[in-house]
């Protein structure tokens, strides 16, 4: 019976469904269910949380090489961590099917660029595939491990978040366990020593599986020509073909399900059967470039699509019909409405800590949580933000450009799970290198802004199993690091002392945010540590001066209304604590110079 | 150009926590045991804090795109008024509009930089005529004693625009969606609902 599933559960049941025995993942939107979905539904799979997604890689292909069905899964940035392991994988092969699944997304709904990842394929000479809904997923995932094993090489399933994040029907099927049989074998160094001697003949090897992939995917089941009216056919893949056909279901199509390699034969009898042909792909020119190159002309491609943000279906008809395309009236500009952007949880221990970091002056690098957040008004407390880890890396690196200037002016802030994926090692260097940058952890106690993972620092495994809990103190006491002090973010005098204190030091230093666990970790009992469950405004003597709004509580508004303290101050209005979202913090109260912010009964 | 065998196009807004997301999961059920193809994309990823939710719903014969096109919305049922509003041009000329009573302020409107825009109702109707029906989800669903089920009170409304589902099917989906304790609370939630219209 067909059941609804989203793209990124279809991809873990074909997976399943396959044989797989070992995955493994870092989280990254929008690839982040995956992993859960296996760890919470697919007993007969052994499920991981990396540190990052190059361990993820790791994992899944030295599983690979001992015969088992294995998977990583990442966001499309993940793949730029795990590149090097995916590099020279494309030499060695695998052993039992290897699928990496790489989630990108386009108009970057939730990462720091936009990248299109089947460009890995052409670089690293692996295979490609590219779904465009759930059954695809399904039906991909399945089929990509048996490409893997028949032609020895790791396989990429390529999403996006309009594949990986939206729901349809599936057909499921049943478990077939692998008949490969596990096990290792100590005499196929040739193989898996990537030695310069080994990687001449491994060389070739590639080149030969590529002409064979390219045969492949000449039959392959899910490459499929639709010829409807042959004035126009549109080659195409994964979501960009479910909006074409939407838009245009009366034109022909070769819809690649493979993208890399491409079906060179497929594609000579399509330019045969249709008169004029127009790519339609999201982001680079990909699969029109090869088109070109083979010697092809097309009518159109990037000349009208564009090459950047995520492609729709009014986008798609826009551009191709070009002058015919009939405008939706539009009645009210959306640009004159207030925008609704995410916003630190009411409560959160980032907002303490970043309001502190702003009155001190200090430059802020970062890196990727939900702490980025902390650059939106009215806190902009944060200045550099480029990849998970960066901050450490660049703090120090600036504090050398500037030498003494840059005391007292710059740290890097990282998350508990960032500081384990790729912050560990630039503290390290900061060490090492006689630098003097402070490192602040916002330990929250888990991987908060994809949804809650656990992680090597939480304690648990993604099975909630109780296991080892690293400890940051002593990472940074083992690193050499001498100054590491806790930090309670939610006492802000003191955490602007320390900080300016550590800062002004010409060593590196390290603090730990303790008690401060993400507000929506429960079992972290977060608001346990708060003296009163809420706070609300005497409006006897709020002066309605603002500065409590400073710190973009989401539970505190602005009430508009002149008025007078009881002692006489003028005042244009006052400010309301929400205390249905108010969770007693009491962030606000520190911030507030009259005492106007008192406790509150719920 | 061809109709692609007529596809509705159902959008919901809301703001994170509201509750759109298991809205749109009932949808599902429903359509799907009615025998239609469906397609539902989400934008996940940062609705925890507070950001806008909307879903794509889709079904049909079959169905390609998980995105509506802009333009194309047959029903918008929006779980809050500025989500509502910062959806209008999306809705066909004879689409329809549900729309919970619920004010909630993003941060411009907290900091008393942007208003909360105060003529949703009118804007809708000025253009949606009697198209447009605005329900009062939280209160009712206060009545029955918990303003979260005011999500299924919207999915009440709005069901009275597919007579063909039979109610049972409607309340089958919020079994089978929701943890037993839940289920009387939000099957009264349900009919009340599909009173308020």
């Amino acid at each position: 019976m067909k059941e609804i599933m989203q793209g990124n559960s279809a991809i873990v049941r074909g997976a399943w469904e396959a044989g797989v025995k070992v995955a493994a993942a870092y989280p990254g939107t929008p690839s982040s269910e995956i992993l859960k979905d296996v760890a919470d539904n697919y007993p007969e799979i052994y499920a991981e949380w990396a540190p990052n997604e190059m361990v993820a890689l790791q994992v899944a292909s030295g599983a690979a090489i001992a015969g088992a069905r294995s998977m990583a899964a990442m966001k499309h940035v993940g793949m730029n961590v795990a590149a090097d392991a995916l590099m020279t994988l494309a030499y060695t092969g695998i052993k039992g099917g290897l699928t990496i699944v790489i989630a990108d997304d386009p108009f970057v709904h939730s990462s720091q660029n936009e990248q299109d990842s089947r460009n890995w394929a052409r670089f690293a000479k692996i295979p490609l595939l590219e779904p465009g809904d759930a059954q695809e997923c399904y039906d991909f995932a399945k089929i990509s491990f048996d490409i893997s094993e028949q032609f020895d090489t790791p396989v990429i399933l390529r999403t996006e978040t309009r594949v990986a994040h939206s729901d349809s029907l599936v057909e499921p099927g049943k478990r077939v366990e692998s008949k490969m049989p596990l096990g290792l074998d100590p005499k196929e160094a040739s193989k898996y020593v990537m030695v310069p001697a080994f990687v001449r003949l491994r060389r070739k090897i590639i080149e030969e599986r590529m002409r064979k992939l390219e045969e492949y995917a000449d039959t392959f089941k899910y490459n499929v020509m639709e010829i409807n009216d042959p004035s126009v056919g549109v080659i195409t893949s994964g979501v960009s073909y479910m909006y074409t056909k939407d838009v245009f279901p009366e034109w022909s199509y070769l819809k690649l399900g493979m993208v890399w390699p491409l079906p060179k034969k497929m594609i000579a009898e399509f330019f045969k059967k249709v008169k004029k042909v127009i790519i339609v792909e999201e982001l680079d020119p990909f699969i029109e470039t090869e088109i070109k190159a083979m010697g092809y002309k097309i009518w159109h491609g990037k000349d009208l699509i564009p090459n950047m943000y995520e492609l729709t279906p009014e986008i798609v008809e826009k551009c191709l019909k070009g002058k015919k395309y009939k405008e939706p009236k539009v009645k009210v500009k959306p640009e004159d409405l207030p925008r609704r952007p995410p916003n630190l949880c009411a409560g959160c221990s980032h907002r303490p800590l970043f309001y502190a970091l702003k009155k001190l002056g200090a430059f802020v690098f970062g890196d990727i949580g939900c702490y980025t957040l902390a650059v939106a008004p009215p806190l902009q407390a944060l200045h550099a933000c480029v990849c998970m880890g960066a901050g450490g890396g660049m703090a120090h690196g600036a504090s050398k450009a500037l030498g003494k200037e840059g005391l007292g002016k710059i740290v890097a802030v990282l998350g508990d799970s960032t500081f384990l994926h790729s912050g560990v090692t630039p503290l390290m260097n900061a060490v090492y290198n006689k630098g003097n940058s402070t490192t602040i952890v916002l330990d929250n106690r888990i991987t908060g802004m994809t949804g809650h993972q656990e992680h090597a620092g939480t304690g648990f495994t993604i099975r909630q199993e109780p296991t080892n809990m690293v400890d940051y103190m002593e990472i940074g006491k083992a690193m050499g690091v001498k100054s590491i002090r806790y930090l309670d973010p939610y006492n802000i005098k003191e955490c602007m002392e320390i900080i300016k204190e550590e800062m002004n030091k010409d060593e590196a230093s390290l603090l730990l945010c303790k008690d401060s666990p993400c507000m929506l970790l429960r079992r972290a009992k977060p608001l346990e540590k708060f003296k009163n469950p809420l706070y609300v405004i005497d409006n006897d003597k709020c002066r309605g001066c603002k500065a409590c709004l400073e710190i973009n509580c989401p539970a505190i508004s602005w009430r508009e209304s002149a008025g007078k303290t009881v002692d006489g101050h003028k005042r244009k209005g006052t400010v309301y604590i929400n205390p249905d979202q108010c969770v007693g913090c009491e962030v606000c109260v520190q911030v507030c110079k009259f005492e106007a912010i008192v406790p509150g009964k719920k | 150009m061809k109709d692609n065998g007529k596809v509705t196009n159902i959008f919901l807004s809301g703001v994170g926590g509201q509750g759109a997301i298991l809205a749109s999961n009932i949808l599902g059920e429903v359509f799907i045991k009615a025998g239609y193809d469906v397609k539902k994309a989400e934008v996940h990823g940062m609705a925890q804090r507070g950001g806008d939710v909307t879903t794509h719903f889709r079904f049909g014969k079959k169905v390609y795109s998980p995105l509506i096109k802009y333009g194309d919305v047959d029903y918008l049922l929006s779980f809050e008024l500025l989500e509502a509003i910062r959806y209008i041009n999306w809705v066909k000329p004879e689409g329809k509009i549900i729309i919970n009573k619920s004010e909630i302020f993003p941060p411009a409107v907290n900091l008393g930089q942007m208003a909360y825009p105060n003529d949703v109702e009118k804007t809708f109707k000025k253009y949606f005529k009697e198209n447009v029906w605005m329900v009062d989800g939280q209160a009712v669903a206060k009545k029955l004693g918990n303003a979260q089920a005011a999500n299924v009170v919207l999915v009440g409304a709005f069901s009275n625009f597919f007579p063909e589902m039979k109610d049972e099917r409607w309340i089958e989906a919020i079994k089978t969606l929701l943890a037993p304790k839940l289920h009387d609370l939000n099957v009264k939630a349900f009919y009340e609902g599909k009173k308020a219209l």
